[in-house]
């Protein structure tokens, strides 16, 4: 599991290095694979691989600065309400609520609607998509934790709030959070793609996968190749970084969410 | 059970005031004057004037508040702005569509997750399992959006098994089902087969097999509808994420269901259009949660009489 830890950053890494740059050459549409063009061309003659290369590049910051801020703001969230308790409690699980009411993709296509599609704005659907996760998950972590004698001998001790969240709570809380972050990781780059699948996302001519397999569509049958290479990389993306979690998982000997959230356990 | 009852539904109560509230607001978190997005820079000040009165947008937000609820209640979810016609007609046109396919890739997902989370569990270590939690994993790194065009290309354009989009027969409904319901039905397989892993270790399992019981009746009798339970609560909630796939997928094979609608809606920046289909999403989803609740009261009696 541990050797596909290499394989996601196999995968990540040549997107920092850019081949050709993305020019168009309009004489020569919807080539398949040759010398010159490992992956083909697409509609407009430009190079298959370097858009992919460019369109990683895209997919690669946006996952990563999403779940970045969904894992801060809802660990922020679920940890201090789960610290704090009663009605503050009360209040966020019931935004959580809401907020959960709304299928996942709905809410990033919703926003991403409503703001207009551009980068900036997929990565605020895909923040408003994700952070739920990430405060339910500390909420329930912090309100074990919460109990342990060690967080009761530090507040004795006098320690202020600050202290205790940082250096007691949250680093015992650290697992199921890692886990989660690469799973979201994968979702991350999974729910980028769609929506720029669906329009809604980064604008030609930026590349991005999920545009790229957009345009295929209406070529499939003569140029299946502009439909192939895009969901081959981007599900070979989200697989080594879902492989990762899974790792991880069992690694730091997480428990599966559903058994978990069993109501009669306490 | 009617105490537990009357209780569940006291709590979708808040639910629904908050996702009515959210929905509401969504006009008006719009960047810039709803009105002016909505009809275009070329619209005329009779025609802007004329909008922004039907939308009661020159009133305070709390009058527009009640306008809207007042409306749901009554049935009046506003007017399409494009083609005018009232919004619940054009929803409830599109919504059994949506239903049909989430459905059908339920049965789907789940007629494929339990034989393979049985065997999975079953045969802890076997080439069989590996295989199956590998089809998991991969399961849910497809896109949809990937897969789908990918089936297409082959059943439909080179051997012509599956028509290629649109709605009609069983056979319509076979490529969209399948691909909306692969990536729920690796999930499953996973959940599945950790359920019954943990069930099987209670004594009445060891009870039952003691009894000289076979293995297929101690799995299915016994084991089986322990593991399910637990499961009922995430299947409610995978449901969901069925909902919102089924925008993809209603957009690949041209479905004629709610989730392309709300496509469409947005793309011509016709608001109430999306707000109705928002509304009806999200109101499908908390009522299945809540169905699924009850169902699971019913089925273990230590949830109805509270902890």
């Amino acid at each position: 599991m541990v050797l596909l830890l290499f394989a996601a950053m196999v995968v990540a890494a040549p997107l920092l290095s850019p081949a050709d740059p993305k020019t168009q050459h309009l004489g020569e549409g919807l080539l398949g694979p040759s010398r010159l063009h490992p992956f083909g061309q697409d509609r407009l003659g430009r190079d298959i691989l370097s858009r992919l290369l460019y369109g990683g590049r895209v997919s690669l910051m946006v996952s990563l600065i999403s779940v970045g801020i969904s894992l801060v703001l809802g660990t922020a969230a679920g940890s201090i309400s789960a610290y704090v308790g009663g009605w503050t409690d009360e209040l966020l699980m019931r935004i959580v609520d809401v907020f959960m009411a709304f299928p996942g993709i709905l809410l990033a296509i919703a926003l991403a609607a409503l703001l207009g599609p551009s980068l900036q704005n997929v990565i605020v659907a895909l923040c408003a998509m994700g952070w739920v996760a990430y405060a339910r998950i500390s909420r329930g972590q912090i309100l074990i934790l919460r109990e342990m004698q060690y967080v009761q001998a530090a507040e004795c001790m006098g320690a202020g709030f600050g202290r205790i969240l940082f250096h007691h709570l949250l680093p015992n809380a650290r697992a199921p959070l890692i886990v989660e972050g690469t799973v979201g990781m994968a979702g991350a780059i999974l729910a980028e793609a769609a929506l720029s699948f669906l329009g809604l996302g980064v604008q030609a001519p930026t590349p991005s996968w999920g545009s790229m397999l957009s345009e295929g569509r209406s070529y499939l049958l003569i140029a299946p190749h502009l439909t192939l290479f895009p969901g081959m990389v981007l599900a070979l993306v989200a697989l080594s970084w879902n492989f990762l979690g899974d790792g991880l998982r069992d690694l730091l000997d997480v428990r599966e969410g559903t058994i978990r959230s069993d109501p009669f356990s306490s | 059970m009617r105490r537990f009852l009357i209780r569940r539904l006291s709590l979708l109560l808040p639910s629904v005031l908050g996702v009515v509230t959210l929905v509401f607001l969504f006009i008006h978190l719009v960047p810039g004057d709803p009105v002016e997005v909505m009809l275009g820079e070329s619209a005329n000040l009779a025609d802007r004037v004329a909008l922004r009165s039907a939308l009661h947008l020159d009133e305070p937000l709390l009058s527009q508040y009640r306008h809207f609820l007042a409306g749901l209640l009554q049935g009046d979810w506003g007017r399409s702005i494009q083609t005018g016609r009232p919004v619940r007609e054009l929803v409830f046109e599109r919504y059994p569509a949506t239903l049909q396919l989430a459905a059908a890739a339920m049965s789907f997902a789940l007629l494929l997750a339990l034989p393979l989370g049985l065997i999975a569990a079953r045969y802890p270590f076997s080439p069989m399992t590996h295989g199956a939690l590998f089809f998991a994993l991969i399961g849910v790194s497809l896109p949809s959006y990937w897969f789908g065009p990918l089936l297409i290309l082959l059943f439909s354009l080179k051997f012509g098994w599956f028509p290629v989009s649109g709605r009609g027969g069983v056979g319509h409904l076979v490529l969209p089902a399948l691909t909306l319901g692969l990536a729920l039905s690796a999930l499953l397989t996973r959940m599945i087969r950790a359920s019954i892993l943990e069930v099987i270790r209670a004594e009445y399992i060891c009870a039952a097999r003691g009894k000289g019981l076979s293995t297929i009746r101690v799995l299915l009798r016994h084991a089986l509808p322990n593991a399910l339970t637990p499961l009922l609560t995430a299947i409610g909630l995978q449901f969901g994420s069925l909902l919102a796939g089924s925008v993809i997928i209603e957009t690949i094979f041209s479905w004629p269901g709610v989730g392309r609608l709300i496509l469409q809606a947005i793309q011509t920046r016709d608001y109430t259009l999306v707000q109705g289909c928002l509304l009806i999403i999200a109101l499908t989803y908390l009522v299945t949660n809540l169905l699924i609740d009850l169902l699971y009261g019913y089925f273990d009696p230590r949830v109805r009489y509270g902890r």
